[in-house]
């Protein structure tokens, strides 16, 4: 058996490994890369390379802007049509592959299960595809009367020139329901973040504040960056509901165009994921004031922490009352399991690359039951995601990402929440925190080594290393790990269980953990015949 | 019900497609490419494109797929990926180590007119081929065809680059094995093992996409054709090439370039299909049939006698590729089944004649559409119309079945909640029992579900 890595007095410094590492690359490759792997210091706060380009032919985990503005933000809404203008395969693959869930009501529309494309042809790509477009959006309103239809642009239809916007523009004239396209090309930016930008400036402009209606709640919260893979979302619908809070919207799992079209009419706004929607709750604020604070719901501790802060903000003793009988009854449920599964699990070390927010998230899970995080990093998150928001105003814009619109946001003088403003104010004196986001690097170990953009040649290096117990990634690197004798747990898809999030969602998660860290096939994956004595001396049958 | 919006009202679509029967061309390439030895495809595009086609493969396979990518910008897309492709080639030479890079192109490299030839020359002019590696392309424009498309236009690529005729003709058949799972080339290479034939099978992705869990993950898996073997097939006898849509191209190619002379014949699905690729085999290889085959071929013929009344006059619909496709029907239809509605998002001509010739006596009612808007929507419409007992294709069609109630037997690709593809040949006489399993299996537990319980069957 392979020796573990000894931890026990505090992590090794993996220098030597980062150098095995950048031997292998051309110099001016290892150049690049040598500023995306950080060896983790919270006293000192490293400054790491984040969102640039990728090295073509290394191997990367990361998709694109088109993914980023269709698959994630818009993808989850149940209600609008989602049309992908371009050739067959972003909407084939984009079809069903993300496991937002959806639970709409008896009667309401659900076009999830759908893909619509308009299929372009090279005739297309030769005289412009606008035509096919509008008849595309014609048919599609013909048949499934939808609230609203979003266009997505792929590729190709930035070169050819196809203008979405002014064909949304035409078709809603024409049909009179809210038509609006995104430029989510898949070669804009560097990765599927330029598309959280696109979707996220394409929301604000064309349905947030659509809907002026009525309170309909004495706590109306909004859900931002959540995305209810697994059902995460209903989990967290399930505590808000009970602590008497209205969640208005959720961006965007499990979501309505409706409830997007009156989410400005909340009173704090709630980040889960900070990489894909942060654009909105800066913007939100801008226009209408509702300040917005980070919480994550992914650990008990966490979604405790979260709920409380929620209370907080509104400072009502009865909502305080309900939040902390909540939250000793769900923890009690949550100790019980924690307990038992972390006798278990202490000790085992984990390593996790994931999208924009997980791999910071799910450490706080790890660390309930005993685990080490060793090594992380991001698919595509930014210095702020990392290094926390402090570092925004230093952020060089390279390039590559140059061209993603920033919105210029100004102040509804009639719908602006001036109270708010004052709440905020008042707040802050008494130390609550709001707008922050202190990243994933100041929560990590000394000496853990942090990595952005990770690809397969450092993912092999890094197994051999640290020998990690588990290993938590995405479909392309599952079966690549997991052939190296290392249990993946995918925690884009969550391996089709869940939900992770909320009280519940510890305790599925636990349980997880339980059957993948003790299970036992991993220990038959060595033939017997291949330590014992070899048989000497043969006869043949039938030969 | 899932697809709560679908309804039998059917409107004529020039524009719309919903829920394809396709997918686009480079996962095709890929997929070809993994079937040779010692190589890592490489996507000249965006590299969200990549990341799709290494996921979609990886779930239907359960296994690892490598691939790399140029991974363009907005720069260039605007001034051309020739310089990310050349970085990549290094890079991947470098760092990976494949013996073959096998580049495949999307439609943002398409559409802006990056020509692969050119970069490739390109590269090798500049050195960054390696002494004994190699590079070879095929341009996958995502905008024509569909991804069967790109996996024929990857083989033509394969055999254009290694196939050389020499002075010495080899006692040996190229078998072009179309667009089916690593468990149908396995099969195949059983069935050539049986009957003597000497061969060349390409591309060969078992070994690949099926291989062991021993504790070491393998980049270069050791399965695929070899680049020997892939080099001698200038010198076969013949080209057999299985599927008309996968590999006309390539055998074409093959008989340009070698002089090989080709025979397309249907992927050996069934009775009848398989009947007759046995029967070239024997011809073009000079043998006799074993009686080890005649026995399988008895098998399948025995089962379907014994089981005739669940299959008799049961109402099919079918979705997927037409090589897979045309053959299946036929099958159906030889045990008295009615494949009645039958779509292909992949286009060309052939597809409907096929159908008409095997459906037009048996099955008069059938209707059968590919290419625009041959989609999953339009299926599952018809089906409003008239059901059916039975669906057979890949996984998306499980929303039908759940919402209708309908049987379903997962073939075609991809099939990404269940195991087995990979494991199990649906190709050759074994193959057929296999289908024909699954179909009984499907439509019995229909029965036993549903039927009232005075009439549950113990025995069936």
């Amino acid at each position: 058996m392979v020796k573990k890595l000894d931890i026990t007095q505090g992590l090794p410094d993996p220098s030597k490994v980062m150098d095995e590492i950048m031997a292998k690359y051309p110099t001016k490759i290892a150049k690049k890369r040598q500023k995306s792997l950080v060896v983790n210091d919270p006293a000192e706060g490293k400054e790491i390379q984040a969102n640039v380009r990728t090295i073509p032919g290394i191997i990367t985990q990361r998709g694109c802007t088109y993914a980023g503005c269709k698959g994630v933000v818009l993808g989850p809404t149940r209600d609008i049509i989602n049309l992908v203008h371009g050739p067959i395969g972003c909407s084939f693959y984009a079809w069903l592959t993300r496991r937002n869930q959806t639970r709409p009501a008896e009667g309401e529309d659900n076009f999830i299960t759908y893909s619509f494309s308009t299929d372009i042809q090279d005739s297309n790509i030769v005289f412009g595809g606008e035509a096919k477009l509008k008849d595309a959006v014609r048919e599609a309103f013909e048949i499934f009367k939808p609230k609203a239809i979003g266009i997505f642009s792929t590729c190709p239809v930035g070169l050819i020139g196809d203008d979405v916007h002014s064909v949304s523009r035409e078709m809603k004239e024409e049909l009179g329901i809210n038509i609006f396209g995104f430029s989510c090309e898949g070669y804009r930016g560097v990765s599927q973040s330029a598309g959280h930008h696109i979707a996220n400036n394409g929301v604000f402009k064309n349905v947030i504040g659509n809907n002026n209606r009525d309170r309909i709640g004495k706590f109306q919260i909004n859900l931002l960056g959540e995305y209810n893979i697994g059902g995460d979302a209903f989990e967290l619908e399930r505590l808000f509901d009970e602590a008497g809070i209205t969640l208005l919207s959720t961006f965007s799992g499990n979501s309505t165009i409706e409830s997007m079209e009156y989410a400005h009419t909340a009173d704090l706004n709630l980040i889960m994921c900070h990489r894909s929607i942060n654009y909105i709750a800066e913007m939100m604020e801008e226009k209408y004031g509702i300040p917005w604070v980070k919480v994550s719901f992914i650990g008990a501790e966490g979604s405790a922490k979260a709920l409380r802060k929620v209370a907080e903000y509104f400072d009502d003793a009865e909502l305080s009352a309900k939040v902390e009988e909540i939250i000793e009854r769900e923890m009690t449920k949550v100790e019980v399991v924690r307990e038992a599964v972390k006798a278990k699990t202490e000790g085992k070390l984990a390593m996790m690359f994931v999208g924009g927010s997980r791999a910071h998230h799910y450490q706080d899970l790890f660390s309930e039951i005993g685990v080490t995080t060793v090594s992380a990093g991001y698919e595509f998150a930014h210095r702020d995601d990392y290094e926390g928001r402090d570092v925004i105003p230093s952020i060089k814009i390279d390039a590559d990402t140059r061209n993603i619109e920033d919105l210029t946001v100004e102040k509804d003088l009639e719908l602006y929440r001036e109270d708010l403003a004052v709440k905020k104010e008042k707040l802050l004196k008494n130390g609550y925190e709001f707008s922050n986001y202190d990243g994933m690097m100041p929560e990590m170990k000394k000496n853990s080594l942090v990595i952005d953009d990770i690809n397969h040649w450092e993912t092999e290096k890094l197994i051999e290393y640290y020998k990690p117990d588990i290993f938590c990634a995405g479909i392309k690197e599952k079966y690549v790990v997991q052939k190296s004798g290392v249990p993946l747990k995918q925690l884009h898809s969550y391996d089709y269980g869940g939900p992770y999030a909320g009280f519940e969602g510890a305790i599925n998660f636990y349980l997880e953990m339980e059957r993948m860290l003790c299970t036992r096939i991993w220990k038959m994956v060595t033939t017997p015949w291949k330590t014992d004595p070899e048989i000497v001396g043969s006869f043949a049958i039938n030969e | 019900m899932l697809l709560n919006h679908t309804t039998s009202k059917i409107v004529e679509r020039k524009a719309l497609t919903v829920n394809p029967a396709k997918t686009c061309q480079p996962i095709g390439a890929m997929y070809a490419a993994l079937g040779i030895h010692g190589c890592l495809p490489h996507s000249h595009g965006s590299q969200g494109c990549c990341s799709y086609h290494r996921s979609t493969l990886t779930r239907h396979y359960k296994e690892p797929v490598m691939a790399a990518t140029s991974s363009f910008t907005e720069g260039s897309s605007v001034f051309g990926g020739q310089a990310n492709l050349l970085q990549a080639i290094t890079n991947i030479f470098t760092i990976y180590e494949p013996d073959i890079i096998a580049v495949h192109s999307t439609c943002l490299s398409e559409t802006i007119g990056d020509d692969l030839g050119q970069i490739v020359s390109k590269a090798a002019s500049d050195g960054k081929i390696p002494e004994g590696k190699h590079v070879i392309q095929a341009p996958t424009p995502s905008y024509v065809g569909s991804h069967v498309t790109g996996y024929a236009n990857m083989l033509e690529g394969i055999v254009k680059y290694f196939a050389k005729k020499s002075d010495s003709l080899k006692n040996q058949l190229n078998i072009l094995s179309g667009w089916v799972e690593p468990s149908d080339m396995r099969e195949l290479k059983r069935i050539l093992k049986l009957m003597k034939v000497k061969n060349v099978l390409l591309p060969d992705t078992s070994d690949v996409l099926d291989s062991p869990m021993n504790g070491k993950f393998e980049m270069y898996p050791k399965g695929g054709t070899t680049i020997p073997e892939m080099v001698s097939m200038g010198d076969s006898l013949h080209t057999l090439a299985l599927g008309e849509w996968a590999t006309e191209k390539a055998a074409i190619n093959l008989d340009n370039q070698c002089k090989v002379k080709f025979s397309i014949q249907d992927l050996p699905i069934g009775i009848q299909a398989t009947d007759r690729f046995i029967q070239s085999l024997a011809k073009l290889g000079s043998v006799s049939v074993p009686e080890s085959i005649n026995d399988e071929r008895g098998r399948l013929i025995d089962v379907i006698t014994d089981m005739h009344q669940y299959l008799y006059g049961k109402r099919v619909a079918l979705w997927g590729d037409p090589d897979q496709l045309i053959p299946l029907a036929e099958f159906l239809v030889d045990m008295d089944m009615k494949p009645v509605y039958i779509v292909s998002g992949t286009p060309g001509k052939t597809f409907e004649k096929r159908m008409e010739k095997i459906l037009s006596k048996s099955v008069p009612e059938a209707k059968y559409k590919n290419g625009a808007n041959a989609d999953m929507l339009l299926m599952h419409q018809w089906i409003k119309e008239n059901p059916v007992d039975l669906l057979i294709g890949n996984t998306y069609g499980k929303y039908i079945s759940r919402d209708e109630k309908i049987p379903f037997v997962r073939m075609g690709f991809p099939i990404i909640d269940r195991v087995g593809h990979s494991y199990f040949p649906t190709l050759g006489y074994m193959g057929g029992l296999r289908i024909l399993e699954k179909i009984l299996s499907v439509l019995m537990d229909q029965q036993d579900a549903t039927c009232p319980e005075e009439s549950f069957e113990l025995v069936m």
